[in-house]
């Protein structure tokens, strides 16, 4: 076909030129089509916009106030506007913490297992659990862990039970993740490891794991920060408590989430100031997580 | 230091897949031999079988005997790491470890071995750097991560990092197919100054590279696909490059096939 119009056109004389403006019909077609995808954008901005200025708006006044970083909300009357929220945060900052500590390594070291060691069955069981593990709701988790360690084993509510259950939200994220993070790695690197008579296992702990270090960090982060604002764990697991309790091994403990459910029963206008106020300083700890992800993700990326 | 290498009725499989069949050759200490031949036809095969490096891949498996100073490589009694600590490898295309600094990648083997001793580590990072012809060029920037080097530096930096770790042999994927001219030609001058000291043995793709840098030359052909890899001829470079025993040889080194 080039051939053919090669051949004809140096001929034929000019009458229209090649290219030509498009045509009106296109044109409605582009303008619809601009204005149909920046209208789906504004759609889907508006209720985030909306939650968060609303949060903010009515969380504000709550998180300036001079107690609430630095005190509980014991012995404060349900109708006061005195007294913090530190007993909530603490809670929410020991229970993902602690669920961190079990999940991390347990989640990082099944990654590795399915991409640097697993073939055959073993794997496609485990990658197979994995996916359904990441489909578990959280009250399923939570009403899980209530049987098998309340009910069956005679453990008692705490705080450390919610960190069962959160466990269990964060491992198939971190599962995924770091097998993500893992696979990116070339071979060539681990054969050029290899070829120095370098093992395998360390082959992994000192070149595949420092170059997928960065990308598996970022989402540990992105996962605990998930699992911070769950709220089926606590609900199901621990007793809320005004006051501070250290201790995650016995006794209520409150969280962020469990003190706006609690305050939800509170019936004066101060418990709408807490709830929103814990809202917001629940969106707060996220954020700096979130942040810090992504500081971790630009410093420590592979220098090219 | 260098050693000599024998092959000995070599057979390798992928699977059920016959890759290359009864492969016989010797490599002496310090020369180098390269292996030519079409695409496909188990150049890197059978040099992946020369420090067990197709062990990395699942089903790939060995037959016959690949003597090291008369040693088997593949005797049960022999750990695959430490066959490939005396047995090193450069690839086709440059890896140096991203997270590390040019210095670092030098001495990555002897570090994961275990040696901590700085001053020892600076040495050998300096000498291997030099070795590798690399020295000048990056001696201000030891700090700087590898990648930062330009390819044919890098694939240098790769050969100082083989050498760093002192094997006996040295073995050659197709170092410089990646490369422009003048790297190509950086690193050809290397390979003549590193046999005086390692047997050296290369895959090329380049036939005039391979009358330029070996001493002999293994000639692998194919004959027909699906049909297993045989080593045609092996002997001395001018010998192949001039009057091949073989007509399928000279055929390819005309340029008549492949
Ligand atoms: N990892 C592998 N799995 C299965 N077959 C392979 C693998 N690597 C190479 N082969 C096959 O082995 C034969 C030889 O390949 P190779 O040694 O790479 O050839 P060359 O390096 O001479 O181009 C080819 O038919 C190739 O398809
Ligand atoms: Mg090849």
């Amino acid at each position: 076909m080039s051939t053919a119009t090669g051949l004809s056109s140096p001929e034929r004389p000019a009458t229209t030129p090649t290219f030509q403006a498009p045509s009106t019909g296109r044109k409605i077609k582009n303008n619809l089509a601009t204005f149909l995808v920046g209208l789906a954008f504004v759609i889907a901005l508006v209720p985030l916009v909306w939650v968060l200025a609303t949060v903010v708006v009515r969380g504000i006044g709550a998180i300036l106030s001079s107690d609430w970083w630095g005190r509980s909300l014991s012995g404060v009357l349900p109708e006061s506007y005195a007294g913090g929220v530190y007993h909530a945060i603490y809670g929410t900052l020991i229970q993902a913490a602690l669920a961190a500590v079990i999940a991390v390594p347990i989640g990082i070291l099944a990654a590795i297992y399915l991409v640097e060691y697993g073939r055959g069955r073993l794997a496609k069981t485990t990658s197979f659990m994995v996916d359904i593990l990441a489909g578990v709701p959280s009250i399923v988790a939570a009403l899980f862990i209530f049987a098998a360690f309340i009910s069956i084993l005679g453990a008692e509510q705490s705080a450390f039970m919610v960190s069962l259950a959160l466990v269990l939200l964060m491992l198939p994220v971190v599962i995924r993740n770091t097998e993500e993070m893992l696979r990116l790695v070339p071979d060539e690197l681990r054969e050029a490891a290899y070829a120095l008579g370098i093992p395998k296992w360390k082959t992994i702990l000192r070149i595949v794991l420092p170059t997928a270090l960065s990308g598996t960090v970022t989402g540990v982060m992105l996962a605990l920060a998930r699992v911070m604002g769950e709220t089926a764990p606590v609900l199901v697991l621990v007793g809320y408590s005004q006051s501070i309790n250290f201790d995650p091994f016995s006794g209520n403990m409150a969280s962020l989430p469990l003190l706006m459910f609690s305050e939800l029963s509170n019936p004066e206008p101060s418990g709408q100031f807490r709830i929103w106020g814990a809202a917001l300083t629940l969106i707060l700890i996220i954020m700096i997580l979130q942040l810090g992800a992504s500081v971790v993700s630009r410093f420590s990326a592979i220098s090219k | 230091m260098a050693k000599r290498l024998d092959l000995k009725a070599v057979d390798i499989f992928y699977g059920d897949f016959h890759a290359v069949s009864d492969v016989n050759l010797s490599v002496s200490p310090r020369s180098v031999t390269s292996f030519i031949g079409p695409s496909g036809c188990g150049k890197s095969t059978v040099l992946r079988t020369l420090n067990r490096m197709h062990e990395e891949i699942p089903g790939a498996r060995v037959d016959g005997e690949v003597l090291l100073d008369g040693e088997d490589i593949y005797a049960r009694s022999a750990d695959a790491v430490a066959v490939r600590r005396t047995i090193g490898m450069v690839f086709q295309r440059p890896n140096p470890f991203p997270t590390m600094s040019i210095r670092d990648n030098v001495v990555a083997g002897l570090k994961l071995q275990g040696v901590r001793d700085k001053k020892k580590l600076d040495e050998v990072a300096e000498a291997s750097l030099r070795g590798a012809n690399l020295w000048k060029e990056v001696k201000d920037r030891l700090d700087k991560p590898g990648g930062g080097l330009s390819g044919g530096q890098q694939q240098r930096l790769c050969i100082a990092r083989a050498i760093a770790v002192q094997p006996d042999v040295l073995l050659m994927d197709e170092p410089c197919s990646a490369l422009d001219p003048i790297s190509t030609l950086a690193i050809e001058d290397l390979i003549g100054d590193l046999k005086k000291e390692y047997t050296i043995v290369i895959v090329t793709h380049n036939m005039q590279q391979a009358a330029r840098v070996s001493d002999q030359t293994a000639f692998f052909n194919l004959e027909a696909t699906g049909k297993p890899g045989k080593l045609v001829e092996i002997d001395d470079t001018e010998k192949i490059f001039s009057n091949p025993h073989e007509q399928a040889t000279e055929d390819y080194i005309s340029g008549r096939f492949g």
